[in-house]
């Protein structure tokens, strides 16, 4: 094998951290209230236009306007939840699905109308290209270092927060069995508030990362929502560390397939996805038997 | 109204003829969604794979086969249910909101492999050259007429399911999976009849669409937008009923002709309607409408008689 080819197997592996981050908000919610959030990618691409709008009006570089951002991203989370999604618990599983679906449609079009079809970027002063030499004639960027560092942190904070803290512990209540842990005095609509403000803080982290690394616009949404929702099947429906194999499988699979020919890279992603499905559809770590 | 409506190329010009073929497509669409998730509860998110293959298949079938453009429309559904039975295959080992998910990556994955595809015309699409022979009013007149039979096959064949025995298991699946099951509905086979006469009419649709607009590509073919406009006409005007859909086509029009100068904005206040709706009042204005004075122009509900 070639160096070139090593180097594009690493590169998936570290775009692999980016999608464990947007699968990791993603996976949360869904194991503590069983809802999909229809509208995660767009919600991480509105904290990208958010720190844009930090860096373009504020002067901060993008890493200090996480410090905004993410507060911003979790309250947004906090009210999304207590306010709009806890009215329909116990409706079922269509109205949580629509009103997220509707959630995602008015975001892509209100991010049209207020910052234009621009491709935008989030320009970090000169880290995107740094790299650090690995011998022979490999080479890793910082950035895909530092996001691959930032993800593994941010899974190390949640594994100990959910196995350690009394609020872990009330979301791994729920999450067994929502009517029992009601009765032992756990407050569920606060709690789901929490989940979403976490799962929205760290969706804003995984936006704003994806904003220094490439170019976006309004209608980047939806992809960020595939990606984490096959990052999660791949590795195992309710595995955390799963979730970053996952995401590691699916970056290579997009970094492999683009060398092989550019504009089937994304393509090549999903047919390795389907592939786990027909053959391994427990994902390659499961918790335990599928019940989604 | 029927004979108003089949006189139109009579007294009507070209330009209402093309509103009302693209009214009829989009009431269409809302009633297979509204089938598919209303009753069957099968919520999907990935309709827009059947309506861009719906339009590529018209054009290979007409313009690469040969075959005639009018008739290979209703083709072009026959192609679209013979795919939804891999892909069911696929999306139906998904519950819930995982399976709205999945129907929507498999929809990418059809885009991108037509966008992939030399012959398809890679990602800039393809024209529909079958019908540049015809004359101009003849095509327009033809696609009418050809619509208004879709629509009107769409509004009795969906009565007619929704009336049956089938309709009845249906309501009975959506309402809870174990519990009809014991009433010996058989679930599995019910829901794919359901996925797969959907992707028939949504995949017709998508060819008349196409026969309308006669240029596509795989961009705007399988936009999230033909399945976003079908949920928020269905929501808004009333999920599981047969007038809901009518009622909020109409409703469509109204919004997206009104703010024509603005921009997206219609999207954004069609969204905002859905998902008000859905949290204040989840049966639709045409619910309102039945529960208020008791009216059903196509009643489906079975009722106890004293």
């Amino acid at each position: 094998m070639t160096v070139a080819w090593v180097d594009t197997i690493v590169q998936g592996l570290l775009l692999g951290g980016l999608y464990a981050l947007f699968a990791t908000g993603l996976s949360l919610i869904f194991g503590v209230m069983r809802i999909v959030n229809l509208a995660h990618g767009d919600l991480s691409i509105l904290a990208a236009f958010l720190a844009v709008v930090a860096v373009e009006s504020l002067g901060l570089h993008p890493f200090v306007a996480l410090v905004l951002v993410v507060p911003l991203m979790a309250a947004l989370g906090y009210g999304l939840q207590t306010l709009v999604l806890n009215r329909l618990l116990g409706q079922g599983i269509l109205p949580p699905i629509l009103v997220t679906f509707g959630l995602s449609i008015i975001i892509q079009n209100a991010l049209l109308e207020v910052f234009s079809a621009d491709s935008r970027r989030l320009n970090p002063g000169g880290i995107e290209t740094a790299s650090v030499a690995l011998g022979g004639q490999l080479a890793v960027g910082w950035l895909p270092l530092i996001t691959l560092a930032v993800a593994v942190a941010i899974l190390v904070g949640l594994q100990a927060l959910i196995g350690r803290l009394a609020v872990g512990r009330a979301f791994r209540a729920t999450s067994d069995d929502q009517e029992a842990a009601e009765l032992m005095g756990i407050d569920n609509r606060r709690l789901y508030g929490l989940a979403m403000a976490l799962s929205l803080g760290i969706v804003a982290v995984a936006g704003v990362f994806l904003g220094i690394r490439t170019t976006f616009t309004f209608a980047s949404g939806p992809d960020r929502l595939l990606f984490a929702f096959e990052a999660v099947i791949i590795g195992g429906l309710g595995s955390l560390w799963g979730t970053l194999v996952g995401g590691a499988v699916l970056g290579v699979a997009q970094t492999v397939g683009a060398k092989l020919s550019p504009g089937w890279g994304v393509l090549t992603g999903h047919l390795v996805f389907l592939a786990v499905l027909l053959l391994r559809p427990q994902g390659l770590f499961a918790k335990a038997r599928r019940v989604a | 109204m029927l004979a108003a409506l089949v006189s139109l190329p009579v007294w009507g010009d070209a330009s209402t003829m093309r509103i009302l073929v693209e009214f009829i497509a989009l009431l269409g669409l809302a009633q297979m969604w509204n089938l598919l998730a209303g009753y069957a509860g099968l919520v999907s998110i990935g309709q827009q794979a059947y309506v861009g293959l719906g339009g590529y298949a018209l054009i290979v079938l007409a313009d690469d086969l040969g075959a005639n453009p009018f008739l290979a429309v209703p083709l072009a559904g026959l192609v679209t249910a013979a795919l939804s039975l891999p892909t069911a295959a696929l999306v139906f080992r998904f519950r819930g909101g995982y399976f709205a998910v999945g129907t929507w990556a498999i929809a990418e994955v059809y885009r991108l492999l037509i966008a992939n595809t030399p012959a398809l015309g890679r990602g800039s699409g393809r024209t529909l050259k079958a019908v540049f022979p015809l004359a101009r009013e003849s095509r327009e007149v033809t696609t009418y007429l050809l619509a208004l039979a879709i629509g009107v096959t769409t509004l009795i064949a969906v009565y007619l399911v929704l009336r049956s025995r089938h309709g009845l298991g249906l309501m009975a699946i959506r309402d809870s999976e174990p519990g009809s099951e014991t009433l010996g509905i058989d679930v599995f086979r019910t829901k794919l009849a359901v996925y797969v006469g959907v992707a028939f009419g949504t995949g017709v649709t998508g060819a008349l669409i196409y026969l309308n607009l006669l240029r596509i590509s795989p961009d705007a073919a399988f936009s999230i937008n033909w399945t976003a406009y079908p949920i928020f006409i269905a929501v808004i005007g009333g999920l599981g009923t047969l007038e809901g859909p009518l009622v909020g086509t109409a409703l469509f029009f109204l919004v997206r002709e009104g703010l024509s100068d603005h921009g997206a904005w219609y999207m954004i206040l069609l969204g905002a309607l859905a998902v008000g709706v859905m949290l204040v009042y989840p049966r639709g204005l045409w619910g309102l409408v039945a529960s208020r004075w008791d009216l059903h122009v196509f009643p489906i509900q079975r009722r106890v008689r004293r």
